[in-house]
């Protein structure tokens, strides 16, 4: 029981922090497909990210600055398609919070 | 070419002595388009992502109608063959919800192009096998040559814009099956 107070009273104070930090970081649903998710062993994320990171090219370049398993993934899959909220979008595509942002290899269907 | 007048939404088909089948009223029902709000379009357009099977007979049949001069269709089939090995069964993953948006976006852009009384997309993903019925797109209008044309156009777009992939394995291996250039060069016959 003491245990669980603890905790409950952690994530409050993790979720004081994201509060105070709102218009620093923005909260993004990742989704990888295919080829791509199985070399990362991931289907999906929920990420913050800094609020340098605007655009879908960025995002992709801060994934992979985090290290691998994406750095190793993103290297060996190529080249990766994205797509924002359902749609395919390109690096410069503007991001925005809670969006949606789905990597995936080009498509091969029908 | 096709006269407007040729163009009814299909659904009002409402005189009795219609050919029962060609009341798409019936066809958009069970598992139609997903997606927002009813448009216009919905009575002649019908979009299906499953892993169930479907019955090419059944689909080409219901878009037969009164005023409806060609049907087209496309069947698209799992072969037992890859250039790397043999295949015993193809996994298509996909991702739920921008399928359809997608597949709805091609289909919406043939509506704009063609005077269509009637276009079905079906695709399938899961494990399927050599054999197996992967995707249809049939289509209806009153002269062939828009049925010919809009059926090639949807499978043209729907290999280079729907998000399927598809995993081929056999006892000799298995590999994500990589994106073809002669695919893309297909869509691009279209712009």
């Amino acid at each position: 029981m003491p245990a669980r107070g603890l905790r409950g009273s952690a994530k409050a104070q993790d979720r004081g922090l994201l509060i105070g930090q709102m218009d620093s970081a923005m909260e993004l649903h990742i989704l990888y497909f295919a080829r791509l998710r199985e070399a990362l062993g991931l289907a999906r994320e929920t990420v913050s990210v800094p609020v340098a990171v605007t655009n879908l090219g960025q995002l992709r370049a801060w994934l992979i600055a985090r290290g691998d398993p994406w750095a190793e993934a993103f290297a060996r899959v190529y080249p990766v398609r994205i797509a924002l909220d359902q749609v395919v979008g390109r690096d410069d595509t503007p991001l925005r919070a809670g969006a949606e942002v789905a990597f995936f290899p080009p498509v091969t269907g029908g | 070419m096709p006269d407007p007048q040729d163009f009814p939404p299909a659904a009002p088909a409402a005189d009795p002595a219609a050919d029962p089948v060609a009341v798409p009223a019936t066809g958009a029902a069970p598992g139609a388009t997903p997606g927002p709000a009813p448009d216009p379009a919905k009575s002649v357009l019908d979009i299906r992502v499953q892993q169930a099977d479907f019955d090419p007979g059944v689909e080409i049949e219901a878009l037969r109608g009164r005023s409806t001069g060609a049907v087209v269709s496309f069947v698209g089939i799992a072969r037992d063959f890859s250039e790397a090995f043999p295949v015993a069964t193809i996994t298509l993953e996909h991702y739920p919800g921008m399928t359809e948006r997608s597949l709805q976006a091609i289909a919406r852009q043939a509506l704009d192009r063609w005077n269509l009384l009637g276009l079905r997309i079906i695709h399938r993903f899961g494990d399927l096998g050599p054999g197996d019925r992967i995707v249809l797109v049939a289509t209806a209008s009153a002269h062939r040559d828009a049925a010919f044309d809009a059926c090639r156009f949807v499978i043209d777009y729907l290999k280079t814009e729907a998000p399927f992939w598809k995993r081929e394995s056999g006892s000799q291996g298995a590999r994500w099956v990589d994106a073809k250039e002669s695919d893309d060069t297909a869509r691009a016959r279209w712009l």
